[in-house]
């Protein structure tokens, strides 16, 4: 149920993220959802791509500064309520969302929102038992 | 004592009648102070006295000053193992002050003064003063900082004992500088060349006319600098602008300081002998050869340094000066033996910034220390590549990380540095080796 992430370390100046984007589109890789969070000096831009372990390799071989991180995919209904029903879920289990954005795809009528957990296998538990649906990788991939 | 009347009016302070001693003379009273020097040393200073033995000599052995190349050299790190007190040579109760200096890795370097040793070092400031054209009546601004820096006490005694007016502004809050200056009628200022730059830049923004205020002296230094910052700040202000020298671990400022002449700076030998000598092999080098300096204090009772490596590089210039002082010249100091930087007048090693890494991280990254000048002011960055041992996706702990590295070396260094964290292999390698010091200050 897990999904590998690819997490890249990038100083907040222009064209600092054109090098890799350029590098993944040369290899063939498609990223599929891309989330970048910031500050003045520097971002860590989180990627999901086609193939994982590909754009790892490439990248590392290129001296970039990469973490291959597990996330979850959960399926949320597209309605008001549907994250609030998720987040419920969790509520007083000590699972800590660590972030969390949103899949740029619905799958039928569901929106998938990408999570990082402190505890994924907890989370992965807790929100099964509650009915929730999580997506593994290739279902993810394929949509 | 005909040429002190040969010389300027201005330089007849009574303090500076040795600054014209006879060359016999003044080897005669050196070769009695070095001998009295190196007895006391010996006798006071464990550390001394077994270098001494494991080469076979006593201080009878010294029997001229050619006999002083026999005598072990001290380094900097002598005075960091001795902390606080290993290398005094007078009992506390004669120990009137004790100064420190920052920027090593954890302990600062202490240095110790009697009585004697604070009248020596307000005379020979004196003479520094008078040499460039001070005298009784003048105001002088001293804006080194107050404490435990020899900068601001060591100058205010001596402006003091010159029987001048002294403003101790001390260093910073360049807006009220600027205020005491004007409505003070200051004559003379005291404080590094750069914060001299960044006044005058921020007189002019506050619409001062630095060229009309009383000013006529700058006395500058606890950092090297160059003709062209001279010829910038002359012609910004209408200063005469004089180069001074001086490290704590000898007295602190005024162990030498240019004339009127501005050919070199006199070292005051009757009191601080300064020898050249080869970095690498330790042998001695003649007047008129470039070599690391190395001085040996011939008065002091508190802490005697016998042969002390300043690290610093310079020539003993050969000749006598124009202004009839017997008293020899170095060459203005451009670079030092080792990788010591100057920041602010602090000593930054860039070994300490390694270690605080190191320390930090338990690992080593590879990282660069950038230096740059900001309104007269020398500012480091430390650049540190992020290795994927120290990433994480998490930005907070990123801003975590960040802040640790910073700390850790504001810690170590005791002045404030910007780190910045940079993607992988950006620092830039030369046969496999990074640059570790890219200096961007323009001197």
């Amino acid at each position: 149920m897990k999904i590998q992430q690819i997490s890249l370390f990038a100083e907040n100046k222009p064209g600092h993220i054109a090098a890799p984007s350029r590098l993944l589109a040369q290899e063939g890789i498609d990223i599929r959802a891309l989330f970048l969070a910031d500050n003045q000096e520097y971002g860590i831009l989180r990627m999901i791509v086609s193939d994982w372990q590909k754009a790892a390799a490439v990248l590392q071989a290129q001296g970039f500064v990469i973490k291959v991180t597990e996330v979850l995919a959960v399926e949320v209904p597209d309605r008001p309520g549907g994250l609030a029903d998720i987040l419920g879920a969790l509520h007083g289990t000590g699972i800590n969302i660590e972030y969390m954005y949103a899949f740029p795809y619905l799958r039928g009528d569901q929106a998938i929102l990408i999570f990082r957990f402190n505890d994924p296998d907890a989370a992965i538990a807790q929100l099964q038992t509650a009915g929730i649906n999580l997506l593994a990788s290739e279902e993810l991939l394929n949509i | 004592m005909n040429s002190i009347l040969e010389s300027s009016a201005t330089d007849c302070h009574p303090a500076s009648v040795p600054d014209y001693t006879p060359v016999a003379q003044l080897h005669d009273l050196q070769l009695q102070r070095l001998r009295a020097v190196v007895t006391r040393a010996w006798q006071q200073v464990k550390l001394f006295r077994s270098r001494m033995d494991e080469l076979g000599i006593t201080p009878q052995d010294i029997r001229s000053l050619d006999d002083i190349a026999r005598l072990p050299f001290t380094v900097k790190s002598d005075l960091r193992d001795n902390y606080p007190f290993g290398l005094f040579a007078s009992s506390m109760k004669d120990v009137v002050r004790l100064h420190a200096s920052s920027g090593t890795t954890g302990k600062p370097i202490v240095v110790a003064y009697t009585k004697e040793d604070v009248d020596v070092w307000s005379s020979v400031l004196v003479r520094c003063l008078a040499g460039c054209g001070l005298h009784r009546g003048d105001i002088i601004q001293v804006a080194y900082g107050y404490g435990l820096f020899t900068g601001g006490l060591g100058a205010h005694y001596g402006a003091e004992a010159l029987g001048a007016t002294v403003v101790p502004a001390s260093g910073g809050h360049a807006d009220r500088q600027i205020m005491l200056m004007k409505d003070f009628g200051v004559t003379a200022m005291c404080c590094t060349p750069t914060y001299f730059l960044h006044l005058i830049d921020r007189a002019a923004e506050l619409g001062v006319d630095m060229k009309k205020l009383p000013l006529r002296v700058g006395v500058f230094g606890a950092e090297p600098w160059t003709e062209s910052i001279r010829r910038h700040i002359e012609s910004q202000s209408s200063i005469e602008a004089f180069d001074i020298y001086g490290l704590s671990e000898i007295i602190g400022p005024g162990v030498g300081c240019e004339c009127s002449r501005h050919q070199g700076l006199h070292i005051f030998e009757d009191h601080f002998y300064p020898e050249i000598i080869d970095p690498e092999t330790g042998a001695p080098l003649p007047d008129g050869c470039e070599g690391e300096l190395v001085l040996t204090t011939l008065s002091k009772q508190a802490m005697p340094m016998i042969r002390y490596r300043t690290r610093d590089i310079t020539t003993i210039l050969p000749g006598r000066c124009e202004c009839g002082r017997t008293l020899r010249r170095i060459g203005r100091i451009g670079r030092r033996s080792d990788d010591m930087l100057i920041i602010r007048g602090v000593n930054v090693f860039p070994s300490q910034i390694e270690t605080a890494l190191l320390q930090t991280e338990g690992t080593l990254p590879h990282y660069q220390i950038i230096l740059t000048r900001a309104q007269g002011l020398d500012q480091l960055e430390v650049q540190v590549e992020v290795t994927p041992q120290m990433f994480n996706d998490k930005i907070g702990a990123m801003q975590e990380l960040h802040q640790k590295l910073q700390g850790a070396l504001d810690r170590v260094l005791g002045i404030r540095v910007r780190v910045s964290l940079v993607e992988g292999h950006t620092i830039e390698r030369s046969e496999g080796k990074a640059k570790r010091v890219i200096d961007r200050r323009a001197l």
